[in-house]
């Protein structure tokens, strides 16, 4: 069994060991890959809530050629040996894919020129890229009583999308949780038990593992649109995590410090409370330099200038620039 | 005796100079003709308007003064969302945003509200994207007002006072 599984994913072919699931697969071989909103990477467990990573296979193993009856969960299934997985290529996936859109955009408040996620948000993505312009919904979004979760993260639960990355990230993270989804079905929502407050030195990066504004940082609440601040690669020296960082900055000042994400949008290195809340000064951290963006991201929008550190630095940012 | 000038190219035409006329080497007919013109102007529609007593009416799609709206409870629109400023090619436009507290409810519409909005109007081009981009329907360029004319820099910076519409009682 220790023979890697041949899998083709719209048309190009990938040897990957037992186990992989389509979505790992086609994160490998690149492209499009399927998105996800719930399933995360780093945290083992998640995935198969949000329905968005729907894929077609069209022929189950070499030993059976029949394809699978209905869609499955890319993040949550595992390749066979002969596999044919049709993800983009398929109208039927696409199709799915806009109606599982539609339903998540059901109670997702319009709020995204409040909602100081926009800009990047996984589920903003999500719908500029197969939502509908109009919502066919007429009933009223849900409404929640505003909870206070603690000093550094904000919670706007009628944003949430219910996909658990939050709770799976305190409970592999920070040992012990706190806050969790209380009720069922419609009326479900996160929340910490009677109002206590998530303190634990890890608790910040739930904000990073949530891909919509639910849960942002209270320290950077409506200090600053994403696409106005630049981000830069810094690191300082921690006791708790490995000090790597991302600082987003607005001239010379530190507005918001988050965790490093990868190509698919996933902390690899989380960091601690007292490195993203703590330190906001330049002095605090060594500037490594400007991070890599999407050219198509709003972010990609702003005007790239390296910041004033120091004499130095700004010396080595004119030569660049020229 | 002139002398012909010299042509660079053989592309030059030569052309004949017929002799004047008797009517055009007395020419008073000229003169006459010219000074008639010129009293024909006197009758016609003046070109120019005496400006300060008489106003041109403006286009109805002139793009001038910016005013930040109201909505029907008179609360401000703007929600300092930093899309008119994204728009903007002129980068005029900057924004500070400030959270709504609870007994604000009926000054800004949403929980969050721009505390300062400026607009440099001599960086402004008024392409009007930025009403375009506007997700609330917040800014718009009057069609009535344009930018009044200064001597300080200062005087073209627009901040709220000067851009939200003012209060209007039902």
């Amino acid at each position: 069994m220790s023979d890697l599984l041949k899998v083709t994913i719209d048309g190009k072919s990938i040897e990957v060991p037992p186990g992989t699931t389509i979505m790992q697969a086609a994160r490998q071989l690149g492209g499009k890959y399927p998105p996800a909103m719930c399933y995360y990477e780093p945290l083992k467990n998640t995935g198969g809530k949000c329905r968005v990573c729907l894929v077609k296979v069209a022929q189950t193993s070499e030993a059976n050629p029949r394809p699978m009856p209905k869609l499955v969960a890319s993040c949550i299934t595992r390749v066979e040996h002969g596999m044919v997985v049709e993800n983009e290529t398929s109208p039927e996936v696409l199709d799915a894919r806009n109606g599982v859109v539609e339903f998540l955009l059901i109670n997702h408040p319009l709020d995204c020129p409040v909602c100081d996620q926009a800009g990047e948000c996984d589920l903003q993505n999500l719908s500029y890229e197969h939502g509908h312009e109009q919502t066919r919904y007429e009933e009223g979004r849900r409404e929640f009583e505003r909870i206070d979760i603690g000093p550094y993260v904000q919670l706007h639960m009628t944003r949430c999308i219910l996909c658990y990355r939050c709770v799976y990230a305190a409970d592999q993270l920070t040992g012990q949780r706190v806050h969790g989804v209380l009720n069922r079905g419609d009326v479900s929502e996160i929340g910490t038990y009677i109002q206590q407050s998530i303190e634990n030195e890890f608790s910040g990066n739930i904000i990073d593992v949530c891909p919509v504004g639910a849960l942002t940082d209270k320290t950077y609440r409506f200090k600053q649109r994403v696409w106005f601040s630049k981000p830069f690669d810094a690191h300082r020296d921690c006791d708790k995590c490995c000090g790597k960082v991302v600082l987003w900055m607005k001239g010379d000042a530190i507005i918001r410090v988050t965790a490093r994400k990868n190509e698919f949008g996933e902390v690899t290195d989380f960091i601690c409370n007292d490195c993203r809340f703590e330190h906001k000064q330049a002095s605090d951290w060594s500037i490594e330099g400007p991070r890599d963006i999407i050219p198509e991201s709003v972010i990609g929008a702003n005007k790239y200038e390296l910041p004033v550190v120091s004499p130095a630095v700004n010396v080595d940012a004119k030569f660049v620039s020229e | 005796m002139m002398q012909q000038a010299k042509t660079l190219t053989n592309r030059a035409k030569l052309m004949p100079r017929k002799p004047l006329t008797f009517s055009e080497r007395i020419y008073l007919p000229a003169i006459f003709k010219g000074m008639g013109i010129t009293l024909s102007h006197l009758f016609r529609k003046k070109a120019t308007i005496s400006y300060p007593d008489k106003v041109r009416p403006m286009s109805k799609v002139f793009r001038g003064l910016h005013v930040l709206k109201r909505d029907e409870r008179g609360a401000e629109r703007c929600t300092a969302c930093g899309l008119c400023a994204l728009a903007c090619p002129a980068e005029a436009i900057t924004m500070t945003a400030a959270e709504r507290k609870p007994h604000e409810k009926q000054l800004y519409r949403e929980e969050k509200y721009a505390a300062v909005y400026e607009i440099n109007m001599l960086r402004c081009i008024f392409c009007g994207l930025c009403e375009e981009a506007c997700p609330k329907a917040a800014i718009f360029l009057q069609n009535d007002v344009m930018a009044p004319p200064s001597f300080e820099r200062e005087d073209f910076i627009y901040g709220k006072d000067r851009l939200v519409e003012p209060f209007q009682k039902n």
